[in-house]
């Protein structure tokens, strides 16, 4: 810790702090545009001058160490000044620079309202100008279909550059020419090929880069703002949903440094319009094949003839992908008051189970956990595409000093160098047996992390594969106390949720992928769009889209999506997270809770509670956890891991292969959205570029 | 700046493979750099790759470069963008840098100019034989020489349009060229007659320790107990010789008749007053424009009180909008439209210091 005088104020820091860090923990405030905490230090935009006692000149505090400033004679702490006249002439000549070649088009400008150099031009500037030459003008970049420029607004920070190079890993963007010539692009106008390529917008201080999909359309201060949790993968990111009516018209992310930091993936952003388009907005049942309009009367009507003349044998119930939290206990409830044991949220078929404890299912390891860790081994898994933010965790972690970091599975891209140890469980096997060379690695490190994919566990030998896992696991030491590193990645944001609450089938009940292929004759499925259901069943569809679930139902109740409904969410790791409705669902959709509460009462199995807060004591009464909001129930990863390390079993012949195939189109939602479809049309033209 | 810009599609190349002797000097380069920091070399490759491509970059050779040292191609294209002695559209068989530079200016590097635009044409324009084409350049560094123009790797210089015009001739015909000077002196030397430098005692190695002899027999006198009284003098307390030394000044405070008020003094002295009044000892600054091309006055600081009509009369108040320093409030002319509602911004008044 070093001690320094800011603005008269004494306070102590750690000494590699910046000048810039040091005045903010001493409350001032220093202006910036090229500084970003998580992004490297460029110190171009000069915005952050500050006065040092014995400098002959402000100095950049945003590049200037507290450790590399002298002591006064007597050996006083360094004094910095960021209030003196020096410091406000400074900054008045900093913002005159940058203002002289930035266009007065406020008025047109999609980040009006939110700029930082409208803001800091308020505070620090100048109101005249004293420039009469022409301004510059550069000619607009295309960087693909979700970022717009608008290049004479640039000042050339060199945040995107960043950004791109260091937390995406898709160094796509540079500044070509120099000096006044400066121009940031990327390479002969390429379309950028990060999943994370958005936040350039985010970071941009100028509307230089904004979002193209929503721009024009409203103004950031006519939005109504509510903190969410995202769905698009487990990952749960922290997202700020903004809605003006009963529209959402963008979503951005909130900082939360135990998930997302401050970054989402594109699919998260981007969805929005997928939130109005192909909407169920009210009930359907099917007669003579075709699916007409009905009442909400006419729909619980035909469940309800349906499921009295069904036995519970042949009833069963799936839940999707997006389901909260809510309504999945509503379901579980409402199946066991039919006494059926059909009932399974696990659509991809994958082997993971409450059986073996939580500590099976869970990322044990949390996701600033990768941070930890010092050797990492990634098993049928592209956590690229899976959960982006996961994986800009794990090159954050791989940026800070390269751990040993091999895969099997799928050899793709992950934006930072690793082993490739091979394709299929037998590489494993290989692995496990001590075979291969990484096994020392991973046995060489403190806290080894093992990330497993569902590429590997949603497949008939899943479970023989996460048995060998966890026997790895525990040979390398990666489950202990103080560590868990045994870590399950999942892809679906209702999974662990579904897991916790133990919806999985019952004694002698079917499987999903069982009760899709004819097991059951009445099929209640809760949004599950990902898996086929072969014809003969009578199907009931609760669902947001008119996807795959839909088309194939014969009943169709409309539902709201996460933004349009309260619901808790639980992350890959075991975060337990609450999603607010920012949005009201459209027509006569409803919340879900509330539709199987409506139904339960058709089938004369009233659920036991009249409102969402009922709903809630009753499942933190039957489930305490799930009242933890924002916090992960840490479970006992060393039972697990000996609870699966027992079960063994033989491996097939295929390769582990990642489940997102497509990483734009992994939900109903995003299957909707017209961005998310020009986007994946777009990184399958890269891919196939990349192949020639 | 030149503006520069890649070349346009037609005349880049299909593809750029490194020769043979481009790739042992790109071994060569990269074994300078440590393990891992291959991209070090990125200049000396681009440099080699333009060699081989004939004087200019194609956008295929910096791909190639990129892949050789394992780089993004954005990175390697950053650097190729940013020195323009790279580059980025093909040049002739003989790429004049021509410059124009101050001290060649003085000597006649105007005249060098005519010629090359005479001859050449524009900069950055290649003869239609491909021979020539030419590039205005900052300081070579060959000043004593001016004017002077680099011709692909060799300087050429004491030109006059004369020689220099013989010199393109003979270039364009294939014929021998004198490199360096054109007028026959050997490098910077004077050009007349060699002045400077001639005493033999320079080359006879009699020079040699001369100055410490003359150090050690102007010290012999000092043996006279100085410096046990230089060392007495010294100080018991060590002090810091400066301590404000390379330090902002920072006074209590200025003095101005605020502070003055505060400690009960009168704040303006009559004298001073009366000083500050006096319009010759106003400083007046000059305008860079002509006199009848000024401007239109505008006042840029309120659009709200700009008349839109000229006619209305000039936009600036005639009578001063922020009191004369140190004139007493109840003296002062001052703005009563709001718009001194900024007092630190200073009204310039016939918007002269531009």
């Amino acid at each position: 810790m070093a001690k320094i005088i800011v603005d008269g104020v004494e306070v102590d820091v750690p000494a590699e702090y910046t000048l810039l860090q040091a005045a903010e923990a001493a409350g001032a405030e220093i202006p910036r545009f090229c500084y970003h905490e998580r992004l490297s230090i460029a110190g171009n935009c000069r915005m952050c001058l500050v006065e040092v006692k014995g400098a002959p000149k402000p100095v950049a505090s945003c590049a200037w160490g507290v450790r590399d400033c002298r002591p006064g004679p007597n050996g006083e702490p360094p004094e910095i000044s960021t209030k003196s006249p020096t410091v406000k002439k400074a900054r008045e000549g900093v913002m005159e620079f940058l203002l002289i070649n930035h266009p007065l088009d406020c008025p047109i400008c999609d980040q009006g309202g939110q700029c930082d150099l409208q803001d800091q031009a308020m505070a620090y500037g100048v109101d005249t100008s004293r420039f009469h030459e022409n301004k510059r003008a550069v000619a607009d970049k295309y960087l693909g279909p979700l970022v717009r420029t608008s290049m004479n607004r640039c000042i050339h920070c060199t945040r995107c550059v960043r950004f791109t190079a260091e937390v995406a890993g898709v160094p796509d963007m540079g500044a070509l020419w120099r000096g006044e010539d400066m121009e940031i692009t990327s390479y002969l106008e390429k379309a950028l090929g990060s999943e994370l390529q958005a936040n350039i917008a985010d970071l941009c201080p100028v509307g230089a880069l904004t979002h193209k999909p929503e721009s024009f359309h409203y103004r950031p201060w006519e939005l109504t703002k509510t903190d969410s949790v995202d769905v698009m993968d487990a990952v749960g990111s922290s997202i700020r949903v903004d809605s003006r009516g009963r529209e959402v018209m963008r979503i951005l992310p909130r900082v939360n440094e135990a998930v997302n930091e401050e970054w989402i993936s594109d699919k998260t952003r981007q969805i929005v319009d997928g939130l109005r388009l192909q909407r169920l907005d009210r009930p359907f049942v099917r007669e003579n094949g075709r699916l007409r309009p009905a009442s909400w009367q006419e729909a619980f009507a035909a469940i309800a003839a349906k499921v009295k003349g069904t036995s519970p044998e042949k009833i069963g119930a799936i839940v999707g992908d997006l389901a909260a939290v809510e309504e999945m206990f509503a379901l579980k409830l409402l199946m066991e008051s039919l006494g059926v044991a059909n009932v399974d949220a696990r659509q991809d078929g994958t082997v993971l189970s409450p059986a073996y404890g939580r500590g099976s299912y869970l990322f044990n390891a949390t996701i600033p956990g990768i941070e930890d860790a010092d050797a990492i081994l990634i098993v049928g898994s592209n956590p690229r595409y899976e959960a982006s933010l996961v994986n800009v965790r794990i090159r954050k972690r791989w940026r800070a000093g390269p751990p040993p970091i091999a895969l099997i599975g799928e050899n793709a891209d992950l934006t930072y160098p690793y082993e490739y140890l091979g394709a299929g469980p037998d590489t494993l096997a290989e692995l496990a047996s001590g075979r291969h060379s990484f096994i020392e690695k991973l046995r060489g490190a403190e806290r080894p992390l093992i990330i497993v994919g569902q590429g590997a566990l949603a497949r008939p030998d899943g479970l023989a594969v996460l048995s060998a896992v966890a026997r790895l696991a525990q040979d390398v030491g990666a489950v202990k106390d103080g560590w868990s590193g045994l870590s399950v990645l999942h892809t679906a944001a209702s999974r662990v949720g579904a897991l916790d609450l133990g919806l999985v089938p019952g004694e002698g009940g079917l499987t999903a992928q069982q009760m899709a292929q004819g097991g059951v004759d009445v099929l209640f499925n809760l949004g599950a769009d990902e898996i086929d259901i072969a014809p003969g069943a009578f199907v009931i569809y609760q669902g947001t889209h008119g996807d795959r679930g839909a088309h194939r139902a014969d009943v169709i109740l409309p539902a709201a999506t996460y933004t349009e409904k309260s619901g808790t969410y639980v992350n890959t790791e075991g975060r337990v997270q609450m999603a607010n409705r920012a949005a009201f669902a459209p027509g006569e959709a409803r919340e879900d809770w509330a539709i199987l509460r409506a139904l339960s009462d058709v089938l004369g199995r009233r659920l036991p509670f009249d409102s969402l807060n009922a709903l809630r004591a009753k499942l933190y009464a039957t489930y305490p956890h799930f009242a933890a909001i924002e916090t992960v129930q840490p479970a006992d990863g060393v039972a697990a891991a000996q609870a699966l390390a027992g079960i063994g079993g033989a491996f097939a012949r295929e390769a582990l292969a990642s489940p997102v195939k497509d990483f734009y189109l992994t939900n109903p939602i995003a299957r909707a959205s017209g961005v998310m479809a020009e986007c994946s049309a777009l990184a399958r033209e890269l891919k196939l570029e990349a192949a020639e | 700046m030149a503006v520069r810009k890649l070349a346009p599609e037609e005349l880049q190349p299909e593809s750029f493979v490194f020769s043979p002797e481009t790739e042992a000097f790109a071994q060569q380069q990269i074994a300078k750099y440590p393990p891992g920091r291959q991209a070090s070399a990125v200049i000396a490759l681009l440099g080699k790759a333009q060699e081989q491509a004939g004087g200019w970059l194609p956008r295929k050779a910096i791909e190639a470069v990129a892949a050789r040292l394992d780089m993004p191609v954005i990175r390697v294209m950053e650097v190729a963008t940013f020195y323009t002695m790279f580059n980025l559209e093909p040049v002739g068989k003989y790429f004049i840098q021509f410059c124009g530079t101050t001290p060649c200016v003085l000597r006649g590097a105007g005249d060098i100019k005519k010629v090359l635009e005479r001859r050449i044409g524009d900069q950055n324009h290649v003869t239609a034989d491909g021979t020539f084409s030419w590039l205005e350049v900052e300081c070579l560094g060959a000043c004593s020489n001016a004017p002077m123009v680099q011709i692909n790797d060799d300087y050429y210089e004491d030109l006059t349009p004369e020689n220099f015009e013989k010199l393109l001739d003979d270039l364009a015909a294939g014929r021998p060229v004198r490199k360096g000077s054109q007028i026959g002196r050997n490098r910077s030397e004077p050009f007349e007659a060699v002045k400077t430098l001639q005493d033999p005692s320079l080359y006879d190695g009699s020079q040699i320790g001369a100055w410490r002899k003359r150090f050690e027999e102007q010290a012999e006198p000092a043996e006279t107990g100085e410096a046990e009284a230089a060392i007495t003098s010294v100080p018991q307390e060590a002090r810091a010789a400066k301590p404000g030394a390379g330090r902002a000044i920072e006074s209590e405070a200025a003095d101005t008749p605020a502070e003055r008020a505060k400690k009960g003094e009168t704040p303006i002295s009559p004298t001073d007053q009366k000083e500050a009044a006096d319009p010759s000892r106003a400083t007046k600054g000059n305008s860079h424009t002509e006199e009848g091309a000024r401007p239109a006055p505008q006042s840029g600081k309120s659009y709200v009180s700009t008349p839109s009509k000229p006619e209305e009369g000039s936009p600036v108040p005639a009578s001063p909008t922020t009191p004369v320093a140190g004139t007493p409030p109840s003296q002062a002319e001052t703005r009563r439209d709001g718009s001194d509602s900024k007092p630190d911004v200073v009204v310039d008044k016939d918007n002269k210091t531009s």
